[in-house]
């Protein structure tokens, strides 16, 4: 899962300052105060940079953004080349 | 306004000399550079550097009684000296000088330790009662003057600021891990707690003794607020509320501007020092000088607003333009003022507007501080109603938009979904129980730096929560408030004197020899604001609702309708400008870091790389930041270099050989 393992390093690094804590791919980054409201820009900036897709506005929800897993999820149902987006 | 300091030999009859004072007060120079002096009697010694201000003649310090049996030094005002001193007189007093200093010798005198309920002013002193052989140290009510003291050796050492306390060598000078928990959850150390291990803050509102060889501390004031069913006459009309606050403020004004030198005026451009400034017009003939500061990035800057109340109210108005390389420069100095850990750069515009106001030869300012908390104008408040409003019905889709009007100056937030903000506000039905629920979204942000801490930290912190030392300090009639007033409680109590008096008011003015007054912390004020309808302060969304209505007929419609626009100054761009980048680099580097052990090096690197690429904007990586890099600076001024620092200060204050009597 290289997508998978590049989200969770970018998590890590740019919002735990390096501190992989062990959270699980399921947490909600909001819940547990992993990312911040105002944060939630920088998450979707790298998803752009990285990923040479544009977020939309509507698509600004939980079900998409909220945890590892939905990120996985999104991001291979953006670029459209993943199964796993239906298995969701 | 002055420094003070003072050893108390416990276990001795007798001190030495004053020289171990001398040090303490050429520490604290800044506060008091007009003159110094001591006094020695048995086994104490009295220290004070003054700022001359009331009876320029008259009022030198340590001060005695003519019989010699009370001597005081004294920071502060009591703005009431006028009729206490009346009334002192119609009961034989006879006074000496015309200062207010003699008028608190003689109530103590009367009324012993309770003339502190009849003093109306901002104080720190200490009387050595001969007689007694006692030492009688109280504090204002609401902490605007500041008091730390410890103990060392035998002897219990109190000073104006802790720098004066370690410049007794004796003194250990170490960071306390659980007050850095403390000022990364809430901003603030928790009273008596500071900074310093084994130093203590006199809390605000309590006076402490010591005498045979105990010491023992008293609280003689606390904020109270009236349940709905208190209040007596719920027949009152807006307008009779209206005009009682009128006339309350007006007089907070008028006894304010006593001073045998000329009172200036900050001016934010605000309700609150439009509102001071309006009111001390009425005062004086000529016309009132006024004081801001303005920024040269829009996103914080507030001069039009300034100059149209200068404008209107005819003042002689002065700015100061802070840049972000000034304030990256200056940092430093702040964190050394400030002697505590800073979650924002905020303090520094105020301390170069200090340095404004004493460049044009002002050493007295008044400011519209404590008016949002008194009265009710602080966004958190707002916050609190309209999430609890939401926590009662989470579904719904409407009342969450209420939180984006809000913030209308953030625009991260408003791109932000219900979900998101429902997790950063924490807005769920289940909040609505906790005690401290209008400030959990800025304490549990807050408490996201501990991140930073490194391993070592942590486990010497152990399973330390601040909150227990919170909630312990709480008064019993806090669980009957509801909850606008313990918003309102929680900001008055700690983040007021903490962070808004001290780090951003007392020591930044002091910085440069500056005096703050402030109107609207008027203890009739306050104790009138407790009693008030909460509705009378915010109706609604309409925060300082009764403020508005008051000050209407005096001010220009634009500032009343104006939306409320927290002061805030650029951090990571500040402390990433030019002038700045060499010693924030040399403070965050990794081997300092290491070295230091407080923060985990590479999660620092981490942070600091965001800034350099310029990929940071959060406000929690902000808040790391100005949080990091303040604790790091303490540990190097206060811990590393501080003879250094302070051996440099004394040669440059001839005064430490200035006059001793006893």
């Amino acid at each position: 899962m290289q997508i998978q393992e590049q989200l969770r390093q970018f998590i890590v690094n740019n919002f735990l300052y390096g501190q992989d804590n062990a959270f699980s791919n399921d947490s909600s980054f909001l819940e547990n105060g992993i990312i911040d409201s105002t944060g939630m820009l920088e998450l979707i900036a790298f998803l752009e940079e990285t990923y040479g897709f544009k977020v939309e506005d509507e698509e600004l929800i939980p079900e998409n953004l909220d945890s590892i897993t939905n990120l996985v999820a999104f991001v291979a149902a953006k670029k459209g080349t993943s199964k796993a987006a239906v298995a969701q | 306004m002055c420094g003070i300091a003072g050893i108390f030999h416990k276990d001795r009859d007798v001190a030495t000399d004053a020289s171990g004072v001398h040090r303490m007060l050429a520490a604290i120079g800044h506060r008091g550079p007009d003159a110094s002096g001591a006094y020695i009697d048995g086994p104490v010694v009295l220290g004070h550097a003054r700022l001359s201000i009331i009876d320029l003649e008259g009022g030198a310090q340590p001060m005695s009684t003519l019989d010699g049996a009370l001597t005081i030094t004294f920071n502060g005002e009591i703005f009431n000296y006028v009729e206490l001193r009346e009334d002192l007189a119609a009961r034989g007093y006879q006074f000496a000088t015309r200062s207010d200093t003699e008028v608190i010798l003689r109530a103590y005198e009367e009324y012993g330790d309770e003339c502190v309920h009849r003093m109306n002013g901002q104080w720190a002193f200490a009387i050595w009662d001969k007689r007694r052989k006692r030492l009688f140290i109280s504090r204002d009510r609401l902490g605007i003057r500041p008091l730390f003291y410890t103990e060392s050796n035998g002897r219990f050492l109190f000073a104006s600021e802790m720098k004066a306390l370690f410049a007794d060598p004796a003194v250990p000078r170490k960071l306390d891990l659980k007050a850095l928990a403390q000022v990364f959850t809430f901003w603030v150390t928790l009273p008596p707690r500071t900074t310093f291990e084994g130093v203590c803050e006199l809390p605000p509102g309590h006076s402490m003794s010591l005498q045979d060889g105990k010491v023992s501390v008293t609280k003689y004031w606390e904020a109270q607020y009236a349940a709905p069913y208190e209040i007596e006459d719920d027949s009152r009309t807006e307008q009779s509320y209206s005009e009682e606050l009128w006339d309350l403020l007006l007089d907070a004004t008028r006894i304010r501007l006593r001073a045998d030198v000329p009172v200036g005026s900050y001016l934010s451009g605000g309700l609150d020092s439009s509102a001071t400034t309006m009111m001390a017009k009425k005062f004086t003939d000529t016309s009132v000088t006024t004081f801001s500061v303005a920024f040269e990035n829009p996103e914080f800057d507030e001069s039009k607003f300034q100059s149209e109340v200068a404008r209107h109210l005819g003042t002689e108005h002065h700015v100061i333009r802070c840049s972000s390389d000034s304030i990256g420069k200056d940092f430093p100095k702040v964190v050394w003022h400030a002697e505590k850990p800073l979650i924002r750069t905020a303090p520094v515009p105020l301390f170069q507007l200090s340095g404004l106001v004493r460049q044009h030869g002002f050493k007295v300012v008044l400011s519209g501080e404590g008016s949002d908390e008194v009265l009710g104008g602080y966004d958190i408040f707002k916050e609190a109603k309209v999430r609890a409003w939401w926590a009662r019905r989470p579904e719904s889709k409407l009342r969450p938009m209420l939180l984006r009007r809000l913030y209308p100056y953030m625009p991260a937030l408003q791109k932000q979904s219900d979900a998101a903000l429902r997790g950063f506000f924490h807005a769920a039905p289940e909040h609505l129980d906790n005690l401290f629920f209008s400030h959990l979204p800025r304490w549990e942000l807050t408490a996201k730096l501990q991140m930073l801490f490194s391993a070592d930290t942590r486990a010497q912190l152990g399973d330390y929560n601040p909150y227990d030392e919170l909630s312990a300090s709480l008064p019993a009639d806090f669980h009957r408030w509801n909850a606008f007033q313990k918003a309102q409680y929680l900001e008055l109590k700690f983040l007021m004197p903490g962070y808004i008096l001290a780090s951003q008011g007392d020591r930044m003015a002091m910085g440069h020899s500056v005096e703050i007054r402030m109107p609207f912390l008027d203890y009739r004020v306050v104790e009138f604001a407790g009693r008030l309808p909460v509705q009378l302060k915010m109706k609604v969304l309409k925060e300082k609702y009764l403020l508005k209505k008051c000050m209407a007929p005096h001010l220009p419609p634009s500032v009343l309708r104006r939306p409320k626009q927290p002061y805030r100054a650029p951090d990571g761009e500040s402390l990433f400008s030019s002038a700045a980048r060499p010693y924030v680099d040399e403070a965050l580097a990794a081997d300092r870091v290491a070295d230091d052990g407080i923060f985990d090096s590479k999660a620092v690197g981490v942070l600091a790389s965001k800034f350099a690429q310029r990929r940071a904007s959060s406000i929690k990586d902000n808040m790391a930041l100005v949080g990091v890099l303040s604790t790091q600076l303490l540990q190097q001024q206060y811990v590393r270099q501080f003879h250094d620092r302070v051996g440099k200060i004394e040669d440059a204050d001839s005064r430490a050989t200035a006059a001793v009597h006893r």
